[in-house]
């Protein structure tokens, strides 16, 4: 052992003098491994960003000549001197992700609040589960149960709604007229979005620092008061971004919507109303029927819009959720 | 006891009794919950019958949740004062809303279960995963049809998508967690774009740079894949990369004092080391696509005969098939489209616990190391 550590001055001399490096050079094959990595890491993004550019490059030419009544204009007449326009599609995209989200909200904060708080540690794995599970469940599935299923159960309270909330100006619709409406679908897109809202809320509260919790509870204490004082400010921002999450595939959300809406494409002031349209049964209605010229192009600002419409939501969501369990 | 109750009884807060960490005692439901449950029924029905017709019966449900939510609280008010009734409507509140989300997912399970059942396992057991739908407009009842074609259309796209996506993603993955450089920031953002952009756009995308430029020759099952590829890759990266993240620094630390070179230490002690967890990944990635809708309708066309190619003309997908079932439903084809539906779950289903089960065996071989 010593003998190797002494070694033989002629290599002591060449080597010593220059201390080893502490980074190596890489060699070859590491350099190419990474230039692999790096890659597959490129052609993941050129592929976002082509989606990109390639939608965008087919919807310039409409959104040059039609201009800003695309988005204010309700008018989907394709043809030779095509109109179009997506505001009631784009106002009803926004009032059943709006309704979902009113609706799935507190459902899936009680939810959050019950696996980590409320039950105990048996039933909190089991729960999880199947909250994964709703989630788990093809939207092709919520779309058919809710037509078939839950659009025709929904008749009785929309009625009763329609006869006695009337005073509450979102509940008016002439008498008998109810079902397929955005309302139905902003329910069954909450069902959809819950376990999304759910799973993403409560894994930010759970990182609150347990001392504080039982610290609340140890003064005497409500449980509730432990929620309102300990969890909530500490996750205020992780919940905030859940909810921005599930608000962001709500509103992509496209064939349950197909499926249940009779779609009409108009703006619907009453969203109890047969009828309305959203962005995404927009594009699956007419995909088939104009399948190219200017109808597609017109289809493709259209789902340009909600593209960018998600993104935004989606960036904002998870700017807010990483930001979320620091303290303030 | 004595010590838990120094002060006489009525001096704190009004309570002669003890107040407890958990407010759903029995003592809540017998003082509030039952005179509660009791006065909304009596009130609720009164109110409900004023009103009479197809929705008496709703107006009584939610008239007496009002009223039931109302005297519970008051009850538990003048007894126990503000603090323990906001903590018991919270409690409420919370049983509630876990009680009505776990209620849709029974009443969906079960409701897709009971009107499946015809098709995929009772009276069309053989036939429906034996036969494709090219008899499907036939007005003869003993014409047998079935889901082969959509079957076999949603096995071969998955497939080709898997395999395209599978290396791209876990190598991206790899980059992120392990080597990270200059691409590091651009692709996480990307992966968030993209996890969060809506399907359709995924089918609207290979729709117009690969459909439409080929006329009617551009449905095809290479098409769907290459749409579900794109709904795939985000799941997979994502969830390879947290995985990654489990591995300990130790063994790469390990593995480098050792004298290994990067991609060894990679290929020979993280990858294999993640392994489990990398299959639960593209797992989760397959169970997410194969119930996916929208990109298929745009790019897989849809073909009721078996269209053994996934490269040459439309080929049927299970959801799609499915999709278009109900479109076209009458009333047998109904029960094909809550068939084809249970199918779909039991797919993903199947998926999911698989994933379950080998994410569990992983950590629960770490434990015992």
């Amino acid at each position: 052992m010593t003998s190797v550590t002494e070694s033989p001055p002629a290599v002591a001399i060449t080597s010593g003098d220059v201390p080893r490096a502490l980074h190596s050079p890489r060699s070859r094959p590491d350099t190419l491994f990474r230039a692999l990595l790096m890659g597959c890491s490129g052609i993941v993004i050129v592929l976002v960003v082509a989606i990109l550019v390639f939608l965008a490059q087919r919807a310039w030419p409409v959104l040059r000549s039609s201009g800003l009544s695309f988005f204010t204009s309700s008018v989907w007449r394709p043809g030779i001197t095509g109109q179009y326009g997506i505001y009631g599609d784009i106002l009803g995209t926004i009032t059943v992700a709006f309704i979902s989200l009113v609706v799935a909200f507190p459902i899936s904060l009680a939810t959050a609040l019950g696996i980590n708080e409320y039950v105990p540690g048996a039933a909190k794995r089991v729960l999880i589960t199947l909250i994964d599970l709703l989630a788990a469940i093809p939207s092709l599935v919520y779309g058919l149960w809710g037509v078939v299923v839950f659009d025709a159960w929904l008749i009785g309270p929309t009625t009763w709604l329609t006869k006695y909330a009337a005073f509450f100006p979102l509940f008016r619709s002439a008498p008998g007229q109810v079902g397929r409406s955005l309302f139905v679908c902003g329910l069954v897109v909450a069902i959809m979005v819950t376990p999304i809202i759910t799973s993403v809320s409560r894994e930010v509260m759970s990182q609150t620092p347990r001392e504080q919790c039982e610290g609340a509870l140890a003064l005497g204490g409500t449980k509730w008061g432990m929620v309102t004082e300990v969890i909530l400010p500490f996750a205020r921002n992780g919940i905030i971004g859940a909810a921005l999450l599930g608000l962001g595939r709500a509103l992509g959300e496209t064939i349950a919507v197909t499926l249940i809406l009779s779609i009409t494409g108009f703006p619907i002031s009453h969203i109890l109303y047969p009828g309305g349209g959203t962005v995404p049964a927009l594009i699956v209605d007419w995909y088939a029927q104009v399948s190219s010229g200017r109808g597609l192009d017109a289809l493709t600002l259209a789902g340009l819009t909600l593209f960018v419409l998600t993104l935004v939501v989606n960036i904002v969501a998870r700017v807010i959720v990483s930001r979320s369990g620091r303290p303030a | 006891m004595r010590l838990a109750r120094p002060h006489a009884p009525g001096k704190v807060l009004g309570s002669d009794v003890p107040r407890r960490l958990s407010a759903l005692t029995p003592q809540a439901v017998v003082e509030a919950g039952l005179p509660a449950a009791a006065a909304a029924c009596f009130v609720g029905a009164v109110f409900a019958l004023a009103g009479l017709g197809t929705s008496a019966w709703m107006g009584f449900v939610i008239c007496w949740s009002v009223l039931f939510v109302l005297s519970y609280a008051l009850i538990s008010a003048r007894r126990h004062g503000p603090l323990v009734t906001k903590d018991r409507l919270a409690r409420l509140w919370v049983f509630v809303g876990a009680a009505v989300a776990l209620g849709f997912l029974a009443w969906i399970l079960a409701y897709v279960l009971i009107n499946g059942w015809y098709a995929a396992f009772g009276h069309q057991f053989p036939s429906f995963w034996t036969h494709d739908f090219s008899k499907g407009g036939v007005l003869d009842v003993k014409a047998r049809v079935g889901a082969l074609a959509a079957i076999v259309g949603t096995l071969e796209q998955v497939g080709i998508a898997t395999v395209a996506t599978t290396p791209l993603a876990v190598l991206a993955a790899v980059y992120l967690n392990e080597m990270p450089g200059r691409l590091a920031v651009p692709l996480r953002v990307v992966v968030d774009a993209m996890s969060g952009m809506p399907s359709i756009i995924a089918g609207l995308f290979i729709f117009i740079i690969w459909v439409v430029p080929r006329k009617l020759h551009g449905f095809s099952g290479l098409a769907a894949a290459m749409a579900i590829s794109i709904i795939m890759l985000p799941t997979v990266i994502r969830t390879s990369e947290e995985v990654l993240r489990l591995v300990p620094g130790t063994l790469r630390e390990a593995a480098l004092a050792l004298g290994s070179p990067e991609r060894r230490m990679v290929l020979r002690v993280v990858l294999p080391t993640a392994r489990a967890g990398l299959v639960t990944a593209v797992i989760l990635g397959i169970a997410r696509a194969t119930g996916e809708t929208a990109p298929v309708l745009l790019t897989a066309g849809g073909n009721p005969r078996l269209n053994l190619s996934p490269f040459s003309g439309p080929q049927a997908d299970l959801p799609e098939q499915v999709f278009s079932w109900y479109g076209t439903a009458g009333p047998t084809s109904l029960h094909e489209t809550w068939g084809g539906a249970l199918v779909l779950i039991l797919v993903v289903l199947t998926l999911f616990v698989l994933a379950r089960l080998l994410g569990s065996g992983r950590s629960a071989r770490a434990a015992k190391r």
